[in-house]
């Protein structure tokens, strides 16, 4: 099918960029591994609370939040690279093609999943020699919500990088939109911990929903009710953000 | 092959907090026909962009009507799309691919399959001389050979029609020269070439006809070389060894001479309208009244002068 074949076309060339400049990557890796790091003695004891009795109970909660505070960065900082993109005429090029207006979409943020989960590889390992014990079906799982949270927030941050007028009130919107919802999704700190009120917004936040999922599925716990009900929601919410961010983008590169 | 007829665009901008419109293009009629080099003359800002973008399907008009190959700009966007190429004013290419990954992606998609895409790619850095540097990243290339990657791409799918934005700008006299040997092979393989510039030595000596665009309107619109007459003519300048009045008196009543007129002692200056049939029956009108010539020279109106008479601007001012 021509869609098909159009997304591979630009997912291609994105990876073959990628490739191209590694230390993107690698650099986008760099903090998460260096909180791992830092973190690691401080975390038995900062999640004893929540009856992280082991260091590895405590990876088994800490890690999935971090790989979605990762996922949500970079696929809220993707609408900056649409724009990037949009006026340095390689769009512009291809708009009197052939190519599927949603493929071009599409293609590239499927590369954007392909770096997280390359990066959640990465830090998946380097979390079990400092103690992390996980199943590998169950990691497979999370990465499917990673994978989710990434074309999710990529979707929305395009939306927004198509309705604004350029980077800086693109900045201005995702610093006031992302920020909280990392904040109250629990990402880094469990939500359980916050006052009650802040809890019941919680509920509210499908972030929250994915983070709860992810750490089901570390512990193992993968017959837990979180783990089908944060994967409806993820997967429905990616599917309505998508079909609006490629809409608008299809209508403004018509 | 490619008819306009009303054409026209204009912008809002926002300017302190009011809206102010510009009218980009105003009621552009063009005619281009098949096989020629149809050159787009202006200074910036003078619409030539947006009138290409419409045409290529990228900006719909807010007015007119216009065909392309044959197919309605306005209800077969499709078929136009597949008929033309379009070279756009900014770079085009990723910096960190090489030109042949630029040219497989974009006969790729043209839905063209992906072996016969590698021959295409191959056959195109061949004709526009990037064999050499074909499988180098396009950040390492000089401004002419990324403009050359930039029209390859335009005609890998062997379009009737290319549009070209500004090609040659900002590039240095040799890179220049080159491509307007690519411009000149493309239109003798049979296609049709659509080119802005705000080059006139350009617009004169690449063009087969232009026009001339100011404030998005078309002022102008022939051959160079008929432009140029219609306006004045050519000058004759001519020395005479100290008998300039006696020189006058012969030339006066002869029917190619439109007007003429001595400078001082040893100096003429003649308009005529064509030098080269001129000069022949001056010289020997001058001979047979027993008038020698020291010197001779033509001088030609370019399109400065005409572009100077349409707007009361000279173009390499503004
Ligand atoms: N997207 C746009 N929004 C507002 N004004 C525009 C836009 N594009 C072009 N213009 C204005 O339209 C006029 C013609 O521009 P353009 O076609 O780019 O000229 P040229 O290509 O001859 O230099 C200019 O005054 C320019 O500022
Ligand atoms: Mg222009």
């Amino acid at each position: 099918m021509k869609l098909f074949r159009d997304i591979w076309l630009v997912f291609q060339r994105h990876m073959l960029l990628m490739i191209r400049t590694p230390m993107l990557v690698i650099l986008g890796v760099a903090q998460p591994v260096v909180y791992l790091i830092l973190f690691a003695p401080l975390l038995k004891e900062a999640l004893a609370t929540l009856g992280a009795q082991t260091t590895t109970d405590a990876y088994r909660m800490y890690v999935p939040g971090m790989l979605i505070a990762l996922a949500m960065a970079t696929g809220l900082y993707s609408g900056f690279s649409l724009l990037a993109e949009l006026s340095s005429g390689v769009i512009e090029r291809s708009r009197v093609t052939a190519i599927s207006r949603t493929a071009m979409l599409l293609g590239r943020t499927l590369r954007d999943v392909v770096v997280i989960i390359i990066q959640s590889i990465i830090l998946t390992i380097l979390s079990i020699p400092l103690g992390l014990i996980v199943q590998v079906l169950n990691v497979l799982l999370a990465y499917l919500i990673l994978a989710m949270v990434t074309l999710f927030t990529s979707a929305i941050s395009y939306g927004i990088a198509l309705k604004v007028s350029g980077p800086a009130v693109l900045g201005q919107v995702i610093n006031n939109v992302a920020q909280p919802l990392m904040l109250l999704s629990g990402t880094l700190l469990p939500i359980a911990l916050a006052p009650l009120w802040l809890r019941r917004v919680a509920d509210w936040n499908p972030f929250a929903w994915a983070v709860d999922g992810m750490r089901s599925l570390f512990k193992g716990d993968s017959s837990n009710p979180h783990v089908w009900q944060s994967l409806v929601i993820v997967t429905v919410l990616t599917v309505i953000a998508m079909a609006w961010s490629t809409r608008l983008f299809a209508k403004h590169v018509k | 092959m490619i008819e306009t007829n009303g054409l026209s665009k204009s912008f809002e901008t926002k300017r302190k907090r009011q809206t102010v419109k510009v009218d980009a293009v105003v009621d552009v009629n063009l005619k281009v026909a098949e096989g020629e080099i149809f050159g787009f003359l202006g200074p910036n800002g003078a619409g030539k962009t947006t009138t290409l973008r419409m045409l290529a399907t990228l900006l719909p008009p807010d007015g007119g009507e216009a065909t392309i190959a044959g197919f309605n700009l306005r209800t077969e966007p499709a078929k136009v799309r597949k008929s033309i190429g379009y070279v756009q004013q900014g770079r085009a290419t990723w910096d960190d691919a090489t030109a042949r990954e630029e040219l497989i992606l974009q006969a790729r998609m043209y839905t063209i399959d992906k072996a016969e895409a590698m021959v295409r790619a191959e056959a195109a850095l061949k004709a526009f001389d990037l064999t050499e540097i074909a499988d180098r990243r396009c950040k390492t290339y000089s401004g002419g050979q990324r403009r050359r990657v930039d029209v390859a791409m335009g005609v890998i799918h062997q379009p009737k029609v290319l549009f070209l934005d500004e090609p040659t700008a900002s590039l240095d006299p040799q890179s220049r020269a080159h491509m307007w040997d690519e411009v000149r092979r493309l239109r003798d393989e049979g296609m049709t070439i659509f080119i802005t510039t705000h080059y006139l030595d350009e617009a004169d000596a690449l063009c087969d006809r232009i026009a001339i665009i100011d404030h998005g309107s078309i002022v102008a619109e022939g051959t160079p070389a008929d432009l140029k007459r219609e306006i004045s003519g050519d000058v004759v300048t001519i020395g005479v060894p100290e008998s300039a009045a006696k020189a006058e008196e012969v030339l006066k009543g002869q029917k190619v001479v439109k007007s003429v007129e001595a400078r001082g002692d040893s100096e003429l200056r003649l308009s005529v309208d064509t030098g080269e049939t001129a000069i022949p029956l001056i010289m020997k009108t001058l001979s047979d009244g027993g008038i020698s010539l020291t010197t001779i020279e033509l001088h030609r109106p370019t399109l400065d002068d005409v572009f100077l008479t349409k707007t009361g601007r000279s173009l390499r001012e503004s």
